[in-house]
């Protein structure tokens, strides 16, 4: 079953220090199939061409990859338009263009914005900057002790000044589904914008913008399996056409003079310059291989296996304290703290066992602080990883523990 | 022991072992060994910078000799820290400042750590010139 997975994607069939490969990181980045990998060579061998405004063939067929792709963003996430599917570099790019435009138009000094504390940097610094440019309020949403979001303490921090509010679909350290539909409602029912931050989201949850209603949802396509430096951001029509402009430059004008320049309708409007024209219709075969195994039950179920057991492995080692702990809304990735053994030690010890695992803040400073670590130890599972691997994981875990403690 | 024999002894201890997992029981031992650091001595001035562990470095001139004590809340990165003290202090800051610090390449230390790790020792290393220099001057 895996197998057939596996073979799709040539880096899981390498060696690290002689011993099989265990990618244990795919919260990061994960590995990529040879589908995106061809897509992306016959992108580069056979339609290599600046997209849009050449009338010749090759530039031809650029344009149509790049442009299909947005039509299958569009499908993949259920948005009502292709206009409302705009490519960036990445979910950081794409955060940083919200929070500028959106920040420009709509708010103003004394106006708030809210963030949970259980944000990854991204999600936090670009709204960080815009308070700071426009002298308005960050406000953070707590976690409960259990890692979920304190959604009780919502209602009180948001008010009339509350602008926009920025949540991460799944943190990336905490690894829990969080209750985005829940919370878009009750912000809409203050008429506050949610922008939800899909990196990790949008690679373990099926995601419907128009079912969830949010008004901006950005995701990476590095950490789905497309080429790095793709990314993207969906945004309701009407926040799009309301925000300004985030870069000046090609692509994004209808007209320029010194008197005036105007700009081109959505999505360019926000695609300045340059696109990553060869990488972005990777996304296409990433989506499939991403929808492909959320519809493959019987890959569920082992994924669902895989999760169990790691759970079980994990909260049963009195050693160990899991970050993030009802299993109801878990994903595939553990974010802990070894009693007596340095995250950054462990880490050591298991890339030396061929296992790559994730130590440090994982850019969470302030979740870092707010449970009281210096860092942690993070595996995360892709749906190409085995019952096998999760076993040699625990096993080489305990190892390491062992020469530690 | 000069620090010529000292770098030796070293080399020769790291070359019994073939794995690396076996090299970092070693380190791990020279770690749990180090002589305890003082608490107060802790502070902002001492921490080591590029380290993603945390790591603090005191010195002090005796006999016109500069003498190292060192911490870290990582026991490999402690039993590295160990391994540059057992090779450095006693010795005199033109000693130190005269020293390449070749032989951590040659027990192929910095090559078997992550960069990050290995900027630590980078930035560990630095620091006890660093510390040579002021003294020379």
């Amino acid at each position: 079953m895996t197998d057939q997975i596996r073979n799709q994607f040539p880096a899981l069939s390498g060696t690290v220090y002689g011993k099989p490969l265990v990618y244990l990181d795919n919260a990061a980045t994960s590995q990529r199939p040879r589908s995106v990998m061809d897509c992306w060579s016959s992108l580069v061998s056979g339609a290599n061409a600046n997209i849009h405004r050449a009338v010749h063939h090759l530039a031809g067929l650029a344009t149509d990859a790049y442009e299909d792709t947005r039509r299958a963003v569009q499908a993949f996430l259920n948005a009502s338009a292709p206009e409302e599917i705009v490519f960036t570099s990445g979910a950081t790019a794409a955060v940083n263009l919200v929070a500028f435009s959106f920040g420009e138009a709509f708010v103003k000094e004394g106006d708030e914005v809210l963030v949970t504390v259980a944000e990854h940097h991204s999600d936090i610094v670009p709204w960080q900057l815009l308070c700071e440019r426009k002298k308005a309020l960050l406000k953070v949403l707590d976690i409960r002790e259990n890692g979920t979001l304190a959604v009780e303490q919502l209602e009180n921090l948001l008010s009339e000044r509350t602008k926009i509010v920025a949540i991460a679909h799944i943190s990336n350290v905490l690894g829990l589904v969080n209750p985005v539909q829940e919370i878009v409602s009750l912000c809409h029912g203050k008429g506050i914008p949610v922008l939800v931050d899909g990196a990790q989201g949008i690679v373990h949850e099926r995601v419907d913008v128009q079912a969830l209603d949010c008004d901006f949802y950005v995701f990476s396509g590095h950490k789905l399996y497309a080429a790095t430096g793709t990314g993207v951001l969906y945004g309701k029509r009407r926040w799009l056409e309301a925000m300004p402009p985030y870069m000046g430059g090609g692509e994004m004008i209808e007209h320029v003079s010194f008197e005036k320049t105007t700009f081109a309708p959505l999505p360019e409007k926000f695609e300045a310059g340059t696109q990553n024209f060869n990488a972005v219709p990777t996304l296409v075969p990433a989506m499939v291989f991403a929808k492909a195994c959320r519809e493959d039950s019987s890959l569920q179920k082992e994924q669902r296996a895989i999760l169990e057991y790691v759970y079980e492995q994990i909260t049963q080692n009195e050693l160990i304290t899991l970050y993030g702990t009802p299993i109801e809304s878990k994903i595939p990735l553990f974010s802990f703290a070894v009693r007596g053994a340095h995250h950054e030690d462990l880490a050591l010890i298991l890339d030396k066992m061929g296992i790559a695992v994730r130590s440090g803040q994982m850019c969470a400073e302030p979740l870092m602080d707010r449970l009281g670590v210096t860092g942690l130890l993070r595996a995360s599972f892709a749906p190409y990883n085995t019952m096998e691997e999760a076993e040699y994981f625990i096993k080489s875990l305990n190892k390491a523990v062992h020469m530690l403690v | 022991m000069t620090l010529e024999e000292k770098k030796q002894e070293i080399i020769e201890e790291f070359s019994l072992y073939d794995e690396w997992l076996d090299k970092y029981e070693y380190l791990i031992e020279l770690g749990k060994n180090l002589e305890p650091f003082p608490e107060d001595k802790k502070t902002e001035d001492r921490l080591i910078k590029g380290c993603q562990s945390r790591v603090w470095l005191d010195s002090e001139l005796r006999d016109g000799r500069l003498w190292f004590q060192a911490d870290s809340d990582a026991i490999i990165t402690k039993g590295i820290i160990s391994l540059l003290i057992s090779v450095y202090s006693g010795r005199t800051a033109a000693e130190i400042s005269a020293d390449d610090f070749g032989f951590v390449r040659e027990i192929g230390l910095k090559d078997n750590l992550s960069p990050t790790r290995a900027n630590g020792l980078v930035s560990m290393i630095d620091r006890i010139k660093e510390i040579a220099a002021s003294y020379g001057r």
